[in-house]
Formats: structure tokens, C-alpha cells, sequence
């Protein structure tokens, strides 16, 4: 988990990821998080939604960037995020997980109910929102660490291992729901920038996955990777909807069709559709949904 | 529908419409042809008919082929995707269409010569002209994209079988009343199956417009009128479901 590392990223660069390696070295607020939420995972067999919004609108300065949007993220599935650039989708996306805090001038209002728990609430822990919704980016950021570090550091900040075994449990684990433990378990001391880009992708995700997180928060995981890793990615994200609830901003309709069972077209930011992804593509009932979709403008 | 940002996706999407349009045109034709040929006993346009198939045929596998390039090439979503799938169903409906006024034609080449009774040759026409309306009516729905239109098409199909329901019966009387009407009247009922089938591809049509349009396929029961599958060619026991 990168939670660390992140939130200074503003969103105009995902790709940044300059900061890591100073923030590895920084105190961590939350290190004592032994009776974190994240202590019991993922909501599964959840009949609600994991994820509530209500009427949440961003402002930059003074522009409105998200003009009231009402959504619910289902648990254990997979909730693409798709529209033209600059519809407001990542905006939305950074909302979950408190990542607009981080950019000068960025207001929120409205409700984003997490299991029924305000996450703007004023007394709850941010590093700990970030440890249960986790992140990954369009562009693979591992830390210039080892493989094995790069999944290490969340657990051990977070203190979900008590001893050296079970952090070199946690990390097996986690590469290996991650897909990737085969390709790297012989080479966990070198660094994971040395990995393809595709194995980085799954390294980050492996990073997410280690701290238990209950959403996973992914904008644009694949635009990075070739088909072969993309393919990858996305049948790694099919399974790991089983035990988290995943919510993908993509640019791919493709991608968005494959691997989601719920999608939401943001445009000029307003929440224009949602629905099943079968129904969206193939049958969706707004016209500019249908003009997007299909290529008519966008 | 608004343009595609990349205009030669709508090139490729107006090509499929053009030839589907194409396809309904010919099959039209050879229907009308084949029924006049079949009244008149024109070998000659009977012969025609058999012939322009094989055009039918090589639409068809264009059709299916530039279908299959545009998904490949596109991968179309929403109406785009509807409007591919719907082509290449449309073509294999027409297709048939055509091989069955086709095998008209074959029959009337078979029984040239032969005595007919020109009232049942008449009923068949009839029929074959309400079917003909049906076809025409489908496709212009296709080229308006008119729902109703094509509703309309899909409900008159229960007509056509009740017509041909009657002139199935009248077609075992001749055969009892007189063995040697037996091989002629075979050729007839099959003529008469063959128009019948025709109407039932241009409900097939009629749903799939429905289904290009509204994205919703339709769900009631087909108008079926046909009944002769429980015909036991005995006029008193006729509806009874006894020969199922």
C-alpha cells in the first residue's frame, strides 16, 4: 500500500511518482494501526453497497468540477468509470479515498458513505481511509526498493505482522493473489524497477493487496502495458473482485466491457448513465452515452 | 445518428445497409418472379429465378465478411454493434428467402407439363402476394428503421398461416379425390410451405428491426397459425393434436 506516497500527487500526473522515495522515509502517522479496519477485510457477500455518494460536488477554487453526484459503488464488483477527458471520472474516482485533500483549493461537499461511515467525517483517520481504499495508478510506481520491500513497507507501517514470517507470508500472499509471485520469487532482494512494466502494474496491485484493503481505486492500471500485460491485469482484477470491491477509471470501452459488471459515464461532470455493463453497451438509454460509446464524439 | 469521429466506420456501417437493401430488392423480385412463373408455367422465368440466387448467395457472404471485418476493426458497441449484428442476421434471413423462391421455381420447372388444377395454383398465388407485402413492408421498415412498421409486418404473419392451413387441406382433397393429382399436388403443398416459410423470415426480419432499434428483443409469442404439423388428413379429426 502506497498510501503514503500518493496523496501528493496532484491529478492533472498520476504518473508522478517522484515522491515515493522520500515519503518511505517519513513518520507515519498511522503506524500504530493494530486495530485498524482493515484488520477484517473486505466486505463479502455484502447485499448493500459498499460505497454510498450523495450529491458530491468538487470545486477547484471556484469552478465546480463535479456537479452533485448520487452513486453507489456494489461490493464485490468491478465499477468502471468511463467518459471524455476532463468529465470529471478521476475527480470522482480521487473522491473515495480522500486523494483531493491533497490539492491546493480543492473542496468537497456532499456525502460519501463507506459501510454506512462518513469518510469526510472530521475524526476519522485519513492514513487509515488510504490503507482500506487503496490506489493503483496509471503508470506502475513502485518504490526503488526491493520486490520484496515494495509489499513490505504497508504491512509493517500499518503493523499487520508481528513477526518476520508472518510479513514474509504477507508478501507471498500478496504477489501470488497479485499473479506475479512466480515470476519474482526467486528475485525478491532486486529492485522492483527492474521488473517489465506489466510486472510493475501487478507489483503495485500486489502492494495494495498487502495491507487488506476492502477498495481498490484503479485509473487507468493498463494504459501503460501492452496487450499481453493489459490481459493480464484484467483477469487478475476479475479475481480479485471475489474479496474487493474495485472501482476502474479506463479510456478503454473495451476494457470498461470486459472487466465490469456495473459502469458509470461521467461527462462534463455530471454522472449522465450508470447501470449494468451489459445494458450500457449495448442498449444504453442516454444519447450521449450511445454518441460516446460508439465513438461519435469524445 | 450523428457521425463517428472516424468517418470511415460510417462508410463501412452504410455499406452493410446498402447491401442488405440490395439483398431485399433481388429476393423481392424473385419471389414475384417465381409466383408468376409458377401461375403462368413460365419455364423460361422459372429458370431466371434459379439463376439469380447464386447473386443472393455472393451478397451474402459479402455481407457476413465486411461484418466480420468491422467488428474486428471497430469493435462496435451499442446501436453500432446492433446495426452489425442485425445486417449479418438480416442477410442470412434474405439468403433464405431467396433459396426458398428458389425451390419454387425448381418445382415449377419439375411440374411443367403436368395437369393442375389452376384453382389451388391460384391459391398459392394469393398467398405468395400477402407474403410478397410482408417482405416489402419489412424492408422498407428496415431502410426508415420504423418500429411499428415492422410490428405491423410481425403480427400479418398469422394471415399467411391460416391461409396456408387451408390450402393444405384443400390440397389433400384433390390428392384423395384422384391419386394421379399426387406428384403435382406434392410440388404445390411444397410451393405453398416454401411461401410460408418466406413469411416467417420476414418476422424474423421484423424482430431483429425491433431489436436494432430498441435494443429490446421481442419477447410475445409469434402469431402461429400454422397447424398442419397436427394435420392427420382426416377432415373430422382435423385441429385435434392427434398426429403430433
Amino acid at each position: 500500500m502506497s498510501a503514503q506516497a500518493e496523496p501528493k500527487q496532484p491529478p492533472s500526473s498520476p504518473v508522478e511518482t517522484g515522491t515515493a522515495m522520500t515519503d518511505l522515509t517519513k513518520p507515519v502517522v498511522a503506524a500504530d494501526g493494530a486495530g485498524a479496519p482493515s484488520a477484517q477485510p473486505h466486505g463479502a457477500n455484502r447485499v448493500e453497497p459498499k460505497v454510498t455518494t450523495t450529491d458530491v460536488k468538487v470545486f477547484y477554487g471556484s469552478s465546480e468540477a463535479l456537479h452533485g453526484i448520487q452513486t453507489e459503488i456494489p461490493a464485490n464488483q468491478v465499477t468502471a468509470l468511463i467518459g471524455p477527458s476532463g468529465c470529471g471520472k478521476s475527480t470522482f474516482l480521487r473522491c473515495l479515498n480522500r486523494m483531493n485533500d491533497t490539492i491546493e483549493g480543492a473542496r468537497v461537499t456532499g456525502k460519501i458513505l463507506m459501510d454506512g461511515e462518513d469518510i469526510y467525517d472530521k475524526s476519522l483517520d485519513v492514513v487509515l481511509l488510504r490503507a482500506r481504499v487503496g490506489m493503483v495508478f496509471q503508470k506502475p510506481n513502485p518504490f526503488p526498493k526491493s520486490i520484496f520491500e515494495n509489499i513490505a513497507y504497508g504491512p509493517r507501517i500499518h503493523g499487520l505482522a508481528k513477526s518476520k514470517g508472518e510479513l514474509a507470508d504477507i508478501v507471498e500472499r500478496s504477489l501470488k493473489r497479485a499473479g506475479l509471485w512466480d515470476e519474482v520469487k526467486d528475485r525478491l532482494k532486486e529492485p522492483g524497477t527492474g521488473l517489465s512494466g506489466g510486472q510493475q502494474q501487478r507489483l503495485c496491485i500486489a502492494r495494495a493487496i498487502a495491507v487488506s484493503p476492502e477498495v481498490i481505486l484503479m485509473d487507468e492500471p493498463c494504459s501503460a502495458l501492452d496487450p499481453i500485460a493489459t490481459a493480464r491485469i484484467e483477469e487478475l482484477i476479475d479475481e480479485l473482485r471475489r474479496n474487493y470491491t474495485i472501482v476502474i477509471v479506463t479510456h478503454s470501452m473495451q476494457q470498461a466491457a470486459r472487466v465490469s459488471q456495473k459502469t458509470c459515464f461521467f461527462h462534463l461532470g455530471d454522472l449522465v448513465e450508470e447501470g449494468d455493463t451489459d445494458q450500457i453497451f449495448t442498449n444504453p438509454r442516454d444519447k450521449r452515452t450511445q454518441d460516446y460509446i460508439t465513438g461519435r464524439f469524445g | 445518428m450523428s457521425e463517428h469521429t472516424v468517418a470511415s466506420f460510417d462508410a463501412e456501417l452504410q455499406e452493410l445497409r446498402r447491401s442488405i437493401m440490395e439483398m431485399g430488392g433481388i429476393a423481392e423480385k424473385m419471389l414475384a418472379d417465381a409466383t408468376v412463373a409458377l401461375v403462368r408455367r413460365d419455364v423460361g422465368l422459372a429458370q431466371s429465378v434459379v439463376t439469380s440466387d447464386y447473386r443472393l448467395d455472393t451478397i451474402q457472404r459479402d455481407i457476413e465478411e465486411k461484418a466480420i471485418l468491422t467488428i474486428a476493426r471497430r469493435q462496435p458497441m451499442a446501436i453500432d454493434l446492433r446495426e452489425v449484428i442485425s445486417a449479418i442476421r438480416i442477410a442470412s434471413d434474405i439468403e433464405r428467402i431467396g433459396d426458398m423462391a428458389k425451390n419454387i421455381s425448381k418445382r415449377t420447372l419439375a411440374i411443367s407439363g403436368q395437369f393442375e388444377p389452376q384453382r389451388v395454383v391460384l391459391g398459392v398465388e394469393r398467398m405468395s402476394d400477402m407474403v410478397l407485402g410482408q417482405l416489402k413492408d419489412v424492408l422498407d421498415a428496415y431502410t426508415t428503421l420504423d418500429v411499428d412498421k415492422a410490428l405491423e409486418v410481425w403480427r400479418r404473419d398469422g394471415a399467411t398461416d391460416a391461409l396456408y392451413n387451408s390450402l393444405f387441406r384443400e390440397l389433400l382433397t384433390y390428392m384423395m379425390e384422384d391419386p394421379r393429382n399426387i406428384t403435382f399436388c406434392t410440388h404445390l403443398l411444397f410451393c405453398a410451405k416454401n411461401v410460408e416459410r418466406i413469411g416467417d423470415h420476414t418476422t424474423n426480419i421484423s424482430e431483429t428491426i425491433h431489436y436494432l432499434v430498441t435494443g429490446q428483443p421481442i419477447t410475445a409469442e409469434r402469431p402461429k397459425m400454422d397447424r398442419t404439423a397436427y394435420e392427420t388428413g382426416q377432415p373430422e379429426q382435423a385441429g385435434g393434436a392427434a398426429g403430433a
